[in-house]
């Protein structure tokens, strides 16, 4: 088989440019496997991120045959016996080779005070929260911060602003946490072209995710959460 | 040169809960060679635990009972003051993670949900979902965001720079930017992991190398029980990915291919919920003897739970195995073996986690308190890498507010980077020698050959002398690549030579100890022997190579016991 893998060392390179290796994969290795023992027999200057090698890390989000996915869980023979081209994630700078650099990404992760924020100290014996109510967050609990939705949102792509899929419905997850006491400003935040209005509901995110997060419904119970808490505001009770 | 109070190398549970302790007064970073979420912890699937007493069989569980549960499944080796400490924090813990947000699966009654888990007396394991490392890393990640931690990410630790046994700093490889950085701490703790990555078969994240625990030994300090071992019960065939405990917690059955549950041979009361060291061995046995499928694995069969089960409380494991089996446990049994887990021993610390060495603590995986002895419980490491994570974030805090003398160092650390540097640089001029990687397949393959589940002498020795050749071997190695940014080979080569310790700790510690204990299996001594053997395995490193010595256990009021399920 033929693996058409982007290289690029900014360090030294003018422009990224496409390597061919040619490998022949076990039966069911999966494409991180593939790169794997591209680097270890053929080329030890090629750089990738991985490390869990199933699918919880986050680390391997590529872009192969055009697609956005893990390489840790995509099966080489799933590809088809044609050339297998893999690319770094669009819309992020490279680094090295696959290696993006995620500073934006990040960035607005931490914008968003991506951490729960209860009220005073634990209290003696936990907080009871009925379990219909945690399943609310279970949706969004399982992102594992792979930046699969980022790069893939075509709003990011345009406006280096914008929040993002992950970093809003990780918002969301915490509005919804009833443990949660943070503000209706701190939802505020996000009130706006470079949060959730931003999003243009093309629905890529959902559909780039590999954990089925859809970071889209978030997006949206955001936006839901917002008007209600304004209408509140406008009769005179606390949003 | 870049300073700190306190150095934490490791973002994984242990690393981050050790940041969350430290006093913010002191400047603290952590290193990491990934981004701390990518970090191995992340894969913890089943659960903590805690005897909250939260389930209904479970009311009258006590931390007493949590520290008997897992000192009896130590096989007795676990310091059992330790084991106290441990489960008798474990309850304020569970409390303040869900205080910091970790979505625990609720009871009912809206407590924190516990399930059933290998080896204790009462369903103690908390839990969210299967996803429990997941939850329980974002969760102490955000944290650290919050409180501002400051992190050096993708940054690999290649040496510990000590002066008559006082730390005096640290190397560093920062990957995307290509250089070897020399770093002052006042303390340093180690957070670094294990080394399942030296096995051919693991469940741990292909970046377990567990370097840190091989740098340890290098700078002086001693190993502790390295030949305990433990080999998960269940990881599924191929890819050896882990297959929860919860699997077997909620219900799970192992049947051989003769269609029986084997289990009943080997602890007819327990069964599938027998300890690790217990499962795994029958399983290996039941292979072993031809029972198995394609005389490699047996089944784990769910079909039984029903689907609304497995989606609700095994969500995680159902999309692994549709994804990395092709197969739907709803529908079929998973195939599973054994492989590499866990590493009972580790860096020698006490149970304030601090070292022989002043001023290097070291807590988690990497580290051995001990408290899982001879076989760790399911559910308890988790538990381990945040409680004593946080206690050697108190006790170098608590060490640095003592005031400790300066230590002069600058030059000395600085002119170990460039050591370092003009050694990669010669290895980089060779132009032929041997290959790091093909090097790491011979070891791994070395280790799994004879320091697996069952051992004896003979192949103990045989794994010696290979590991000899080796060590010869990695004298001749040179780099193809590249050496600069993102060097893979480079991570490699430093990695490797900390490896090289490790497995040479492990397969000694292993010969020496003539009796059978916990996980580890001596078929030419298989039994206990506690008029001898209760007592840790010291290691430490001389001009000379390994010197083994020996420390009693302290007396605790659980006295060993045949260990029986």
């Amino acid at each position: 088989m033929i693996f058409k893998i982007l290289r690029y060392e900014p360090q030294r390179d003018e422009h990224p440019h496409f390597q061919l290796y040619r490998h022949e994969p076990k039966p069911q290795d999966t494409v991180l496997e593939a790169l794997k023992d591209i680097r270890d027999q053929q080329d030890p200057s090629l750089s990738f991120r991985y490390s869990c090698r199933e699918a919880v890390c986050g680390s391997c989000s590529l872009v192969i045959n055009g697609r956005i996915a893990l390489a840790c869980r995509t099966q080489v023979s799933d590809l088809g016996s044609g050339e297998v081209v893999i690319e770094p994630l669009p819309n992020l700078e490279i680094l090295k080779d696959l290696i993006v650099d995620l500073k934006p990404f990040w960035e607005a992760y931490r914008r968003i005070e991506p951490f729960l924020q209860a009220q005073g100290d634990a209290p003696e014996a936990g907080h009871r929260v009925e379990e219909k109510d945690m399943e609310r967050v279970f949706q969004y609990i399982t992102c594992i911060l792979c930046a699969s939705c980022y790069s893939a949102c075509p709003v990011a792509t345009r406006d280096g602003r914008y929040a993002g899929p992950a970093a809003l419905a990780k918002l969301y997850r915490f509005a919804v946490d009833p443990r949660d006491r943070r503000p209706f400003s701190a939802l505020e935040r996000v009130d706006g072209p470079d949060g959730v209005w931003g999003c243009d509901t093309v629905f890529r995110c959902n559909d780039v995710c590999p954990k089925d997060v859809r970071p889209a419904d978030g997006i949206e119970g955001l936006r839901r959460k917002l008007i209600a808490g304004k209408w509140k505001r406008l009769i005179g009770r606390k949003p | 040169m870049i300073r700190h109070d306190l150095l934490i190398v490791g973002g994984g549970l242990a690393g981050l809960s050790a940041a969350l302790g430290a006093d913010p007064g002191l400047k603290v970073a952590v290193i990491s060679k990934v981004h701390p979420i990518r970090s191995h912890s992340v894969a913890a699937q089943g659960g903590i635990n805690a005897a909250l007493a939260n389930h209904p069989e479970g009311a009258d569980d006590t931390c007493d009972r949590h520290a008997f549960d897992t000192i009896k499944g130590s096989d007795y080796l676990a310091d059992q003051d330790a084991a106290e400490l441990l489960t008798s924090r474990a309850i304020p813990t569970m409390y303040e993670l869900d205080h910091w947000g970790v979505p625990f699966s609720r009871f009912p009654d809206g407590t924190i949900a516990q399930r059933p888990f290998g080896g204790a007396g009462y369903p103690r394991t908390c839990y969210a979902a299967d996803r429990t490392g997941q939850v329980l890393l974002h969760t102490l990640y955000e944290q650290a965001v919050r409180r501002g931690i400051v992190f050096y990410e993708e940054w690999l630790v290649t040496d510990i720079i000590v002066r008559d046994r006082k730390l005096v700093g640290l190397i560093a490889y920062d990957l995307a930017g290509g250089e070897i950085i020399p770093l002052r701490a006042r303390a340093v703790i180690f957070a670094t992991g294990g080394y399942g990555r030296v096995y051919l078969k693991s469940t741990n994240a292909y970046i377990n190398f567990g370097s840190g625990i091989g740098m340890a030994y290098k700078a002086g300090i001693p190993l502790k029980d390295m030949e305990f071992v433990q080999f998960h019960p269940t990881s599924l065939l191929g890819k050896n990915i882990l297959i929860t405990e919860a699997a077997r917690g909620e219900g799970g059955t192992l049947v051989n291919a003769q269609g029986r549950r084997f289990m009943e041979d080997y602890a007819p009361k327990a069964m599938e919920l027998a300890p690790r060291d217990i499962v795994a061995r029958s399983i290996q046995t039941e292979i072993d003897k031809g029972n198995g499928f394609e005389g490699q694995y047996v089944h784990l069969d769910l079909r039984h739970l029903g689907r609304e089960k497995i989606l609700k409380r095994l969500p995680g494991i159902r999309d692994i195995c549709i994804h990395f089996a092709g197969l739907d446990p709803i529908d079929r049994p998973i195939p599973i073996l054994p492989a590499q887990h866990y590493s009972m021993g580790g860096i020698d610390v006490d149970a304030t986690c601090a070292s022989p060495v002043e001023g290097f603590f070291a807590a988690g995986e990497c580290a051995c308190v001990s408290v899982h002895g001879a076989n760790r419980l399911g559910g308890n490491s988790l538990l381990e890498a945040i409680v004593f994570g946080k206690i050697a974030g108190e006790s170098a805090s608590r060490y640095l507010h003592g005031g400790p003398a300066e230590v002069e160092g600058d030059r000395e650390t600085a002119d170990a980077a460039r050591a370092l540097m003009s050694r990669m640089r010669s290895i980089h001029e060779r132009d032929a020698g041997e290959n790091v990687f093909q090097l790491l397949n011979r070891l791994k393959r070395l280790m799994s050959d004879t320091a697996g589940i069952f051992r004896d002498a003979p192949t103990l020795s045989r794994g010696l002398e290979e590991l000899a050749e080796l060590r010869e071997a990695y004298r001749r190695v040179f780099i193809y690549g590249n050496c600069g940014r993102y060097c893979h080979e480079m991570v490699v080569l430093v990695e490797f030579e900390h490896m090289l310790e490790i497995a040479e700790v492990i397969l000694l510690g292993a010969l020496e100890r003539k009796e059978t204990r916990g996980s580890h299996f001596r078929k030419d001594f298989p039994k206990r022997d506690d008029a001898a053997w209760l007592k840790h395995t010291i290691i430490t490193r001389s001009e000379k190579g390994p010197v083994i010595t020996y420390r009693d256990l302290k007396a605790g009021r659980y006295a060993p016991q045949e260990r029986t399920y």
